[in-house]
């Protein structure tokens, strides 16, 4: 009775346990890679299971790491300032939408979710980049294009204002005296961390995993982020390797592991999200519940 | 308010009447400027957010007239010369258009069918697990490869697809006695190989989107079913799935409402932009970008580029307009 009742459960454990498998093999997959012996990864192929295990492509990686460095530096300034800035100002155009006493509140609002519906298309955003702000090949193009405001964000962000925050707190407290500014700053944020912590998240991950804005704005390797020196890598090993060697560099690169080092640098970028996801997990179920039914 | 006018004439016996509401509207007129006035400091507030649309979303907007124009950029946009139709002439004389167009649109529809069954089954799935601590571990696993950046979902499908050294090649079919196959030179694997990818990345997302869903259903309606003898099966069937209805809806219809658009992370970074597979991995947004950033051709790029934008907007009305049409609660606007 007992079996027969809780058999149901085993299959559905059973499905979930598979599913997990497959969403993780992958992963688990090019971490092995990472840690195999070069020779013996030539003769076997990418297994799970690596005949000799070597961290060489680690060390390999950080004892010649001068691009991989830089190209963590980019990512981390581009998120944090990126993420900052796009906070504070989604923030500050959704407080007057979500007030019913401003009177352009309507006209805004649709200014914004008229932004979701059509847009020019990728030619004339590249050329107003370009040609008319001239910010290819700066860190401003990294942080500027597409990611600093979007208009999702503003409307979540609205209806938490309006939702959340009730006008008589606002008007008891600018009856007391205190400014627009201050009320927005000391009562309206304070009071929104919880969507603040999510739009924040969902907008470091964006910065953290964006190779778009490099791939058509970027050209100068100086300036790649961490994805796209991932995305270069994967088809040119040899972006990665020290571009000062100069005549040695045939030499070493018949010495480097380059399929491990490879896949060592995939490990490198993909660290940081997966050993930071059990934090910020709960964040994202959150937010993308909340998107879905309120946005 | 604006734009009625107030016919004061003798025709209108309630002259008095007339005449108090045309004051009010003036008044009334008068006091948005007094509102606008005291509430600076809340226009001020919007005016760098209405400074980025304008910059990253309105100026490209009238940026499609490029689509009509043989771009010089000595010229500038607004002095090269005007040529009308002709761009999309050259873009419709390929067969790419057509191409694009096909390869954009069935994938979208296979993935969003797909998403929408497999969303939904592994929801209930995970409803109905009794250990709530399992179920809470399984979401956060399966949810991950949605956080990943399509470079590093391309990392995992080469670590499977290399020729030389790859999973698939070197573990599978060669223990098989089968000869290894150059997975990125021929096309006709790349439909299942990018549904695939597109399931494993998405599914874990969908599902967790209608699982909040079916969380908010009142538990009463099961405990009804429960006790008439309703078994499990059947009160998925005519419980849970008619209530997540709505929500299935919205979802799709969002998607279908992008079925113009592709995932260019997807189609661009997973297939390598390898040459061979553009008969099936060539979408509206790989073509674009390969005409303006390799080819560098602006006319047949802002002209695909605009052909998508177009068709898009009109889908996102259409769709909109059923919506309202079925139950004008869930329509967009």
């Amino acid at each position: 009775m007992t079996l027969l009742k809780r058999s149901p459960q085993f299959i559905i454990h059973l499905f979930f346990v598979l599913y997990v498998a497959a969403t993780v093999f992958p992963l688990l997959l090019i971490f092995m890679v990472s840690i195999t012996e070069e020779k013996s990864l030539l003769r076997n192929g990418y297994s799970f299971f690596p005949e000799i295990i070597d961290f060489s492509a680690y060390v390999y990686l950080f004892y010649d790491s001068s691009t991989i460095i830089n190209a963590y530096g980019v990512t981390i300034f581009v998120t944090v300032i990126g993420t900052v800035c796009g906070l504070l100002l989604t923030a500050l155009f959704a407080y007057p939408i979500s007030r019913k006493d401003f009177p352009l509140r309507k006209a805004l609002t649709f200014y914004v979710f008229f932004t979701m519906l059509f847009n020019g298309g990728l030619v004339p955003w590249y050329l107003v980049y370009t040609n008319v702000l001239n910010i290819n090949n700066t860190l401003l193009a990294l942080i500027v294009p597409n990611l600093l405001i979007g208009g999702f964000n503003v409307l979540i962000m609205r209806t938490f204002f309006t939702t959340t925050i009730p006008p008589e707190v606002i008007e008891s407290a600018s009856m007391d005296g205190a400014g627009e500014l201050r009320i927005f700053f000391q009562i309206v944020l304070r009071l929104s961390l919880p969507v603040m912590a999510t739009i924040g998240l969902f907008m470091t991950l964006a910065y953290w995993n964006d190779w778009y804005n490099s791939l058509i704005y970027i050209n100068d390797i100086d300036m790649y982020s961490i994805q796209y020196l991932l995305n270069k890598t994967l088809t040119d090993i040899q972006v990665v390797l020290n571009q000062t060697t100069g005549a040695l560099q045939s030499q070493l690169l018949a010495s480097v592991p380059t399929e491990t080092v490879r896949m060592a640098m995939a490990v490198v970028g993909l660290g940081p999200i997966v050993l930071a996801y059990p934090f910020f997990q709960r964040y994202i179920v959150q937010g993308m519940t909340v998107g879905a039914v309120k946005g | 308010m604006q734009g009625t006018r107030y016919d004061c004439s003798i025709v209108n016996n309630d002259l008095e009447r007339c005449i108090l509401k045309a004051i009010m509207t003036g008044n009334s007129r008068a006091s948005f400027w007094k509102k606008l006035r005291k509430h600076h400091i809340l226009l001020l507030m919007t005016v760098p957010g209405i400074l980025y649309f304008l910059i990253n979303n309105y100026l490209p907007m009238f940026g499609i007239i490029i689509a009509f124009k043989d771009l010089n950029y000595a010229q500038g946009i607004l002095g090269s010369e005007w040529v009308g139709f002709k761009n999309f002439e050259f873009l419709f004389r390929t067969d790419r258009a057509y191409l694009i167009t096909r390869n954009t649109v069935l994938y979208n529809a296979l993935f969003i069918l797909i998403n929408v069954i497999l969303g939904v089954g592994v929801s209930i799935l995970l409803n109905e697990l009794k250990k709530k601590l399992m179920s809470r571990f399984y979401q956060s696993i399966i949810l991950l490869p949605y956080l990943l950046s399509a470079v590093i979902v391309s990392y995992l499908a080469f670590s499977f697809l290399s020729v030389e050294y790859g999973f698939i090649n070197k573990l599978i079919l060669e223990p098989l006695g089968i000869n290894a196959i150059t997975w990125y030179s021929e096309p006709k694997y790349w439909p299942y190989i990018l549904t695939i990818v597109n399931v494993w990345k998405s599914v874990g997302y969908f599902s967790i989107i209608y699982l909040a869903a079916i969380v908010g259903i009142d538990t009463e309606y099961y405990e009804a079913a429960t006790l008439d003898g309703a078994s499990k099966w059947q009160q998925v069937r005519s419980i849970t799935v008619p209530l997540l209805m709505p929500v299935i809806m919205i979802m799709t219809l969002l998607q279908v409402g992008k079925i113009f658009n592709a995932d260019f992370g997807l189609f661009y970074q997973v297939p390598m932009n390898s040459g061979a597979l553009m008969s099936t991995t060539d979408v509206i947004d790989t073509y674009v970008y390969r005409a303006l950033m390799q080819m560098g051709d602006v006319g047949m790029a802002s002209a695909a580029g605009l052909y998508q934008s177009v068709l898009g907007f009109l889908v996102i009305f259409g769709v909109n307009y059923i919506v309202r049409k079925i139950n004008s609660d869930h329509a967009l606007f």
